[in-house]
């Protein structure tokens, strides 16, 4: 799988497992559906980021640093319009953002060259 | 009556010996080193302004014995045209009569040696790999090799890696590719390390190497080279010294103990029975690229321990990942709880 697919597809599996822990916080459990629409969008971006990236940049850990630097930017977005929960929904958030962009540099495959 | 000293005799049989270039476009820089049937020179091939080595019998005579082996030597060189192989680039006759033949220059290091600069097992066992590389397309040209150790290996200034010295090489009716066309079963292959006969060092050269006759060198050819069973050998005689070059290549002072798959690559690639080795040279890279890449070995029946490990060494970073996001999953909801 090449590497922005790769992205997109895991950080959208990611993103969308990441929102429905909040199932575990009784408190945001009537906002389930949002949070992880919104968590998956949220992985979709980060993902697809990471996977330009890894195509740009053949580097396991910047890939990670990456990753860590859009999931945690996303992640404080989203808790700066939620007002509040920053720790809850920044800290996954940046570590998705690092196994996202891990995964694309270590597994996804490089584009085919194109020969006449 | 006035003698002449040691040196000014060995001056005098050196010029004597020295080959008359004369009507070739070779012009004689060095002498490189001694084989059993000739010497190697370093020669200017003068068309085309570049260095080759030039390989010489000792003796003139176009129809000799020895004269077909080298030009039969130069034509199983030929054949073998691979980058892992020293190439062969012409064929002739001296003006004295001697044949000669000439093939790249190699400027590199010999493979014990430049070891002693390599301390990563994986850059070794990448070398390694282009070394099967080589020998598996030997072998698929119905070629063996029947002399393999670190001195016969060069490693050059760019990290090419090159099987030399062809000297005890033996053609395969059997193999595959192009097919054998001379009439004998084998044949004496000589390539050229730049490099001069150690004193030491045990390999022999026969002119007609028959049943019963022991070539190679000890701790690196099979048993049943040792035995002199030429008849009998096959592919599987180079896979013994390519198991034992694998041992000397990773056995350092500092790092005495392999790991355990390692450790049975080579007991496999050199078991006393021919059949119970690998059964090909691509096999045994294929079986060091596996424990390369943090795979299962096909010599090695590995514990569950031993493989969880080795799962635990080729995923480490994104199960320390998962394992961080999960830790921290829990932690939020333990404090939130309180």
């Amino acid at each position: 799988m090449n590497k922005v697919l790769l992205g997109l597809f895991l950080g959208a599996v990611l993103g969308a497992i990441d929102g429905s822990t909040a199932w575990f916080t009784p408190a945001v459990r009537s906002m389930m559906v949002g949070i992880i629409v919104g968590s998956t969008i949220k992985g979709l971006i980060a993902g697809v980021a990471a996977g330009i990236f890894a195509r740009k940049v053949n580097s396991v850990p910047l890939g990670i640093l990456f990753g860590l630097a859009v999931g945690f930017f996303l992640a404080y977005l989203v808790a700066y319009m939620q007002h509040g929960y920053y720790l809850e929904i920044i800290l996954p958030g940046s570590i998705v953002g690092m196994i996202v962009g891990y995964a694309t540099q270590k597994y996804g495959a490089a584009p085919a060259t194109a020969t006449r | 009556m006035k003698f002449l000293s040691d040196k000014s005799i060995e001056r005098l049989r050196a010029g004597a010996d020295a080959p008359d270039f004369e009507g070739t476009r070779y012009r004689l820089l060095e002498r490189v080193a001694r084989g059993g049937m000739g010497v190697v020179y370093a020669a200017e091939d003068t068309k085309l302004e570049r260095r080759v080595a030039l390989k010489v019998l000792d003796l003139p005579g176009k129809n000799s014995e020895l004269a077909k082996r080298l030009m039969r030597e130069a034509r199983v060189l030929a054949r073998l045209e691979h980058p892992g192989i020293v190439p062969v680039h012409d064929v002739g006759t001296l003006a004295d009569g001697r044949v000669f033949y000439t093939m790249t220059f190699v400027e590199g290091q010999r493979l014990d040696k430049h070891l002693a600069a390599v301390d990563s097992l994986p850059d070794r066992l990448r070398l390694f790999l282009r070394i099967c590389d080589a020998m598996a397309f030997a072998h698929a040209r119905g070629v063996l090799h029947r002399d393999l150790k670190p001195a016969n290996i060069m490693v050059g200034p760019f990290g090419e890696v090159l099987v030399m010295d062809w000297g005890l090489a033996k053609i395969l009716r059997e193999g595959a590719g192009q097919p054998a066309a001379d009439e004998d079963a084998e044949a004496t292959v000589t390539g050229s390390a730049p490099q001069e006969a150690t004193p030491g060092d045990t390999t022999q050269i026969s002119e007609a190497t028959g049943h019963g006759t022991v070539l190679g060198t000890p701790g690196y050819m099979s048993p049943e080279q040792a035995r002199g069973d030429i008849r009998n050998l096959d592919t599987r005689s180079d896979l013994y010294s390519l198991g034992a070059l694998l041992r000397s290549m990773l056995v350092t002072t500092r790092n005495s103990r392999l790991p355990r798959p390692l450790e049975a690559i080579c007991a496999k690639a050199t078991a006393e029975t021919p059949a119970l080795r690998y059964e090909s040279v691509t096999q045994l890279g294929q079986d060091v690229s596996r424990y390369l890449d943090g795979l299962p070995v096909t010599a090695y029946r590995e514990s569950l321990l031993e493989r969880s490990g080795r799962f635990y060494r080729r995923y480490q970073t994104a199960i320390l990942l998962i394992a961080a996001y999960l830790v921290m999953r829990v932690l939020i909801l333990v404090f939130m709880k309180r």
